[in-house]
């Protein structure tokens, strides 16, 4: 009864942890039809940013919840203006720059941080579960993305931003013609992808150690998740999320953590054989 | 296409001919071997992205491929001939039958990207965590992240204590190149090279007209890997070690990069592209003022914003409007590549 | 017919290269060495400061009036952890810059890329790493420790402080797997039982399940030679999960690249570990290097387990050109071979004539706060592992890496 309830957990924080890495390049390529591949070094430099925060004395929670995601934010807000906005329409091209992007941004962290491995420790302490003790900081991330997932649903679902960005989504011809910049929606929209990764990057600093080259383990997972997803933003994110998660954390369990990453992988291209258009290309179309 | 075949024939081989008389001159043979190498990796997915329009993001995959293949049956067999024949067909095979569960099942643009990258991955993956004693092929141990040392390297074709090595080595390389790039050509100007170049630009228009896509693309993914399969074997017998690293994204990467900065729908320009960066990261690793990461990622934006069509083409384009040559040849690289990227 | 040509008009170029090259090498008559080491890329956190040790050891020998009264020119290049670079500048160094040591390779895998260039040139080659031993060369020179150095003075020390059953986490690549099967052969020579044992490669950074596992298994202490940043996340896991403070933890790997001082104190505290050097050894030895280093660097908490060995090789190799009172390589050879020895900043350091590994100190030691305290230090300890496998006094043309059966 122990186990089962530890490992529900430990599959649960498989699931949030995919949803919470996959967030902010889902918004950018579902909204934008652009694939972020510096996606990895924006939680790099999210991890990074916590960091150097907590280093000048501030409350772990807020450079994680409130800095990181404003810093790198405002960084992919810049990369947005010199780069992408060129670019838009060239989806190729625009994986292409962001993937030199990346490489910069690895370049540079390296020369501002050095590249020993750093790191904070986790804020909220392990606790004992009948026989079993669990990761305290699953719980958060869990919320985290809970949290995260309802927000997103209820700003689209619910603002006058979100009508104008679905519409954007469907028609920006359209939503342009109806005089809405879409210029300044793109902005706006990679301003908030590039925050949810800082986010992301953040929320995950503490469990893992921390190098310039960190983010190249995200870019990949987070890659297939939203491929696989496919068109429709929320329900796509949380339900290729899950059947990776599943998949992944049961291998993990019966036989060993490769295992689970090599079954994600297969999985993944099973899945993308049988619906090419991703799973909300066939299940739930016309959702969020 | 204006020029004859003859002619085309005739200024490669010139050409060719005065590069190998001359790059030694200028940079060691054991460095051009390498570069020669990369060219003809850069050249496998030249064909068919910028001919055949498949963006494969594992390119690395068959290289790697390759080079394993060879490693493994030169230990077993202590003879280099039929391991290099391998190690073209195995990378070509698994193309075949990975480009056929892709294309029969429509599978296009990212989602290609997607599943070839998976693919790369699981292999990458997979090669890495065989350090175990129980990973073993005949004699070959896998080695995991390690890799395999110590094998035979190229010999002549039944005398296995006869090595090809050094300068001569270098020769074989570049004559391989030479001759995969004519092939290149003459496949290029045959029906399959202009029936592949019109499934690029529209695949639908080329299915009604009755070509059946799936098998034409499936085969030319299978050609590139063919390609890039006999680069990894070169490859093997260069470094004497083949890694896991050879499967790695950034492997891949560096690929599709070589592409792009080259000129992509040029059979040239990937080759280009291919040997000056890689030549251009050995020169960086000689010094120590800005870290090397950092320039690679600078020159592919720069690039892709300032000259998205690559050196070759920006080069031609130069160079005709100088000399005012208006006959030009109607340009395979004018791709739309609004359409696959 | 054109190809024979072109190939004869090629050999005759290449023959013409070959004749131009040794004149820019040989211009001075200073004594080449040549370094190869990853100073950019994932594994630049070991290679920097190797580098820096490497550059400190040449200017001191140089400042002492240089070797055979000739100066020490570096010829250092960055391989950017790139293996194919590794065997181009091998190439460079051996061909081009005609070199008369190279010292480098930090990966297994890189070492292997570049050693049998080295022995085909006749260049003299040290590999100043750690590493999972069974090399067997004349041409080469180890100063790192190997599993059994370690393993044979932390295993009883251990399960002396935890108990007998042993759980073994460890890094899915040769030296994870050979380290493994030494802990397990002394676990069981202790008297104690080896409850599971698991592998990981490199980039495993999520650990939840196995520690879910290891509680199921429930042992007594666990062995974790885990690698890398990405491994790193086990330590923080395990702490997070409040695991810490009921069964300890033991390695031979972390810290190397100074990963303990990325730990807060609460996460490391406590983890046992063996090496050759630590920052806070109080020797007088260890004190002099870390001024020099501090003049030269302004900043010692960069010092690790292998800049120290890069240093201790250098120092090892020049004493022996001295001996030998010629930079031959033969010559190099034999008067090692006569077990020279230094006192480096981790103290003494012999060459293992049989082996070509070096016997060093070996010192037992628990992290406390983000430092390395010294508990017990065992002097001169011989490669015993490599020993088992490799004499090159009996068979001077060996060229194998071994696997050691245990």
């Amino acid at each position: 009864m122990d186990l089962s309830f530890v490992i529900f957990v430990e599959v649960l924080y498989g699931v949030a942890s995919l949803v919470l890495i996959s967030a902010g390049l889902a918004v950018v390529f579902g909204m934008m039809k652009v694939i972020n591949l510096a996606h990895g070094e924006f939680m790099m430099m999210g991890g990074y940013a916590t960091i150097t925060a907590v280093g000048y004395g501030v409350n772990v929670f807020v450079a994680m919840l409130i800095i990181a995601p404003l810093v790198v934010g405002l960084i992919g807000l810049v990369v947005e203006r010199l780069v992408i906005r060129h670019l838009y329409g060239r989806l190729i091209d625009t994986m292409l720059a962001t993937w030199g992007l990346s490489l910069v941004f690895i370049g540079l962290a390296t020369m501002i941080f050095g590249n020993t491995t750093t790191g904070i420790s986790t804020p909220i302490p392990g606790f004992a579960f009948g026989g079993y003790q669990v990761n305290g900081y699953n719980f958060f991330i869990i919320i985290v993305s809970i949290l995260l997932v309802i927000t997103m649903y209820a700003i689209l679902r619910g603002t006058r931003a979100g009508l104008i960005a679905r519409g954007t989504m469907q028609h920006s011809d359209m939503a342009s013609a109806l005089g809405y910049s879409s210029d300044r929606i793109y902005m706006m929209t990679f301003f908030c992808g590039s925050a949810l990764s800082g986010l992301a990057g953040a929320v995950l600093a503490p469990l893992v150690g921390l190098v310039p080259t960190s983010g190249g383990a995200y870019i990949a997972k987070a890659f297939i998740t939203v491929i696989a997803g496919g068109p429709s933003l929320i329900a796509g994110l949380v339900s290729s999320a899950t059947s990776f998660g599943l998949v992944s954390q049961f291998f993990t369990f019966t036989i060993s953590p490769v295992i689970g990453e090599v079954a994600l992988l297969i999985a993944a291209v099973i899945l993308l054989r049988t619906m090419p258009k991703g799973i909300t290309g066939r299940f739930f179309k016309g959702k969020l | 296409m204006s020029r004859r075949a003859s002619q085309d024939v005739t200024i490669t081989l010139v050409v060719s001919a005065f590069l190998i008389w001359f790059l030694p001159l200028m940079i060691s043979t054991y460095t051009l071997t390498v570069l020669v190498i990369y060219g003809m990796l850069g050249l496998s997915l030249g064909l068919i992205w910028g001919f055949g329009g498949i963006l494969c993001f594992g390119q690395a995959a068959f290289f790697g491929l390759g080079a394993y293949t060879y490693a493994i049956t030169a230990i077993n067999i202590g003879e280099s001939t039929l391991p290099m024949i391998l190690a073209v067909l195995v990378p070509a095979v698994f193309a075949a039958l990975l480009g056929a569960m892709m294309f029969y099942g429509r599978l296009t643009d990212v989602y290609l990207g997607v599943i070839t990258l998976v693919v790369t991955l699981i292999l990458f993956k997979f090669m890495n965590s065989t350090a175990g004693p129980q990973y073993a092929i005949g004699n070959a141990r896998l080695g995991g992240f390690n890799g395999i040392p110590g094998f035979q390297t190229l010999n002549v074709p039944g005398d296995p204590s006869a090595y090809i090595w050094g300068d001569t080595y270098f020769y074989v390389c570049a004559l391989a190149l030479v001759i995969v790039f004519l092939l290149v050509t003459w496949l290029l100007r045959s029906s399959f090279g202009r029936i592949a170049v019109g499934i690029r630009e529209n695949e639908v228009r080329m299915g009604l007209m009755g070509y059946n896509v799936a098998a034409r693309k499936t085969m030319l993914f299978a050609i590139g890997a063919a390609i890039a399969g006999l680069a990894g074997a070169l490859f093997a017998n260069w470094g004497e070690i083949v890694t896991p690293n050879l499967f790695s994204l950034g492997q891949s990467a560096e690929i599709i990069i070589w592409c792009i900065v080259g000129g992509l729908g040029t059979r040239f320009g990937p080759i280009v592209g291919a040997a000056g960066l890689a030549y251009l990261k050995f020169m960086l690793g000689q010094q120590s003022m800005i870290d090397n990461t950092l320039i690679m990622g600078l020159i592919l934006v720069l690039f892709v914003l300032f000259l998205p069509r690559g050196l070759v083409p920006a080069i031609e384009t130069l160079l005709n409007s100088i000399i005012g040559h208006k006959k030009r040849k109607p340009k395979p690289h004018r791709m739309r590549r609004a359409r696959h990227g | 017919m054109s190809l024979n040509r072109r190939e004869l008009i090629g050999g005759a170029a290449a023959l013409s290269t070959a004749a131009m090259l040794p004149q820019a090498a040989m211009a001075a008559d200073t004594i080449q060495l040549g370094s190869i080491l990853d100073t950019s890329g994932i594994f630049d956190a070991y290679g920097k400061p190797m580098d820096q040790a490497m550059r400190l050891a040449v200017k001191e020998i140089n400042d002492a009036g240089g070797l055979l009264g000739r100066q020490v020119k570096v010829a250092a290049y960055d391989t950017q952890s790139d293996m194919a670079l590794y065997s181009q500048y091998a190439q460079q160094l051996t061909r081009q810059d005609q070199v008369d040591v190279v010292h480098g390779g930090i990966l297994s895998a890189s070492r292997e890329a570049i050693r049998q260039t080295m022995r085909k040139t006749k260049t003299l080659y040290f590999y100043n790493v750690q590493y999972e031993g069974g090399v067997c060369d004349r041409n080469i020179f180890v100063t790192g420790v190997t599993p059994a150095q370690q393993v044979e003075v932390l295993v009883p020390y251990a399960m002396k402080k935890s108990g007998p059953k042993v759980h073994i986490l460890a890094a899915d690549y040769n030296y994870g797997q050979i380290t493994a099967r030494w802990i397990q052969k002394f676990v069981e020579e202790n008297g104690g039982e080896v409850v599971a044992t698991d592998f990981f490669p490199l980039d495993v950074a999520d650990f939840g399940s196995t520690i879910t596992k290891i509680q199921q298994t429930s042992p007594d202490l666990v062995f974790a030679p885990l690698v890398g940043g990405a491994h790193l996340s086990f330590f923080r896991q395990w702490s997070a999960a409040g695991m810490k403070d009921k069964i300890p933890l033991a390695s031979t790997t972390m810290g190397v690249g100074n990963e303990h001082k990325v730990l807060t104190p609460e996460e490391g505290n406590g983890i046992m570990v063996a090496y050759n050097y630590s920052q806070e050894l109080g020797t007088p030895a260890n004190i002099a290097f870390k001024a020099k280093w501090q003049a030269e660097y302004g900043d010692t908490t960069a010092i690790h387990e292998l800049a120290v060995s890069t240093y201790q090789g250098i120092m090892l190799w020049a004493e022996g050109v001295r001996k030998a009172g010629s930079i031959e390589r033969d010559a190099v050879v034999d008067a090692l071979e006569t077990g020279v020895s230094i006192e480096g900043p981790a103290g003494k350091v012999t060459i293992d004539p049989q082996t070509h590994h070096a016997t060093v100190d070996v010192h037992i030691m628990e992290f406390e706060s983000q430092g390395m305290t010294v508990i017990e230090t065992l002097p001169q300890r011989a490669p015993i592992d490599t020993q088992a496998v490799c004499n090159l006094q009996a068979n001077p043309d060996d060229n194998t890496q071994y696997e050691i059966e245990i």
